[in-house]
């Protein structure tokens, strides 16, 4: 059930971040299943793994799901990467930190903004792997026909 | 459009300028401006174009003896539907479907375009994001209703603000300390339970996500100067929602 409420949560909310962002209207859903599958995959994974690999990994995915909607809708990669790490973004950490400098906790304060800095640098990573990926397997593709 | 500038070369130039200039203040990655802009100019026949992007500025050289023009960009939002035209119109232009003509006069339609979503939708959708958001971080199923009340406010006091007062620090700031307090006092009335994830799931709107991560691809890509300027925005941004949820906590 939990799960449930998560799967639809998690596309409505980034269908509508696909709206905040002016994305083109027949991309919208796309926008919203990707972030889903981001989603998804983080809590998932989340169960075995530390956070920052569960966002590499989420973020792999929405990345490769991002590219195949690109390719299929002949439209930019990142209107559909960026409504799907929206809910990856570590807000939650980043508030966290913040209150708990107001509150003079500075040892906790740093460690959660340090972890929070992690994770975004995580996000970035699993955008360039699968980017990487795609280089390569268009290269292959485009290699072996004419060899 | 005068036929003196086409004589001389300058429209190419302009052209690809002028595309850069909306797909960087509509949030698109530095790699990808220079990518299009080198793409158009080939397809117009300008060899060994140069150009230099940051988020603040683009330099674009056509050839080795043309004089290099430049272009300021003074302000960058996200707006995805304009990246997508603009990279449409370099395919076209690419593979020669459309003239360079065409192109200009479908560039200045694309740079005058309004938002496609009415005001009131966006900030429904920020609204809902921001309630969905709520059950996300695992927030109680009684905290949706406080978060989309919570979204919607901070979303339509950062866009009113931002029209008032052009520093976006302030609109920013102000936003986040208005959902701090309505958090605040939904909580103290009893309508929501965990007041963290409500915030939390308020301020995700305002998160400068899509800055971050393009300021690390920035950077991994060799764009230092752009990297690290973009990191700067997206720092000063997150610095001022995270001052508004402090000043509220200060106060209670």
């Amino acid at each position: 059930m939990a799960l449930m409420i998560q799967l639809i949560t998690s596309f409505i909310a980034s269908a509508a971040f696909g709206i905040l962002f002016n994305t083109p209207k027949r991309t919208l859903l796309k926008c919203g299943l990707s972030g889903m599958l981001g989603w998804m995959t983080y809590t998932l994974v989340g169960f075995y793994l530390d956070p920052l690999f569960s966002t590499v990994i989420a973020t792999f995915i929405v990345g490769v799901i991002s590219q195949l909607f690109a390719r299929t809708c002949k439209k930019p990669v990142i209107i559909f990467s960026v409504a799907g790490i929206i809910p990856l973004v570590p807000g939650g950490l980043a508030y966290d930190a913040m209150r708990k400098f107001v509150e003079n906790e500075y040892n906790i304060a740093v460690q959660l903004a340090a972890e929070a800095f992690l994770i975004s640098g995580s996000i970035a990573i699993g955008l360039v792997l699968s980017e990487v990926l795609n280089q390569m397997i268009t290269k292959l593709l485009v290699k072996r026909p004419r060899v | 459009m005068d036929n003196g500038a086409l004589g001389t070369g300058q429209e190419p130039v302009r052209l690809c300028l002028l595309a850069g200039k909306i797909m960087l203040q509509s949030g698109a990655e530095t790699y990808r401006v220079e990518d299009t802009m080198s793409r158009m100019a080939t397809a117009m026949g300008l060899v060994s174009s140069h150009s230099s992007v940051t988020p603040t500025v683009i330099m674009f050289q056509a050839g080795d003896t043309g004089s290099a023009q430049l272009i300021r960009i003074a302000e960058r939002t996200i707006d995805l539907q304009k990246v997508a035209a603009v990279n449409d119109i370099s395919r076209k232009l690419s593979s020669g479907t459309i003239t360079t003509q065409a192109a200009h006069g479908l560039l200045v339609e694309i740079d005058l375009s309004k938002h496609a979503y009415p005001v009131f939708l966006q900030i429904a959708a920020a609204a809902i994001s921001t309630g969905c958001f709520t059950l996300m971080f695992k927030g109680e199923l009684s905290d949706f209703i406080p978060g989309v009340l919570c979204g919607g406010l901070a979303f339509s006091a950062f866009i009113l603000l931002h029209r008032l007062v052009k520093v976006k620090f302030f609109a920013e700031f102000t936003a986040s300390l208005l959902v701090g307090l309505l958090a605040m006092l939904l909580v103290t009335l009893g309508i929501g339970v965990s007041l963290d994830k409500i915030i939390i799931g308020s301020v995700m709107p305002l998160v400068p996500g899509l800055v971050i991560t393009n300021a690390v691809r920035d950077l991994m890509a060799g764009h230092l100067v752009s990297g690290l300027s973009r990191g700067a925005e997206a720092f000063l941004t997150a610095f001022a929602i995270g001052a508004g949820i402090a000043v509220m906590f200060t106060f209670f």
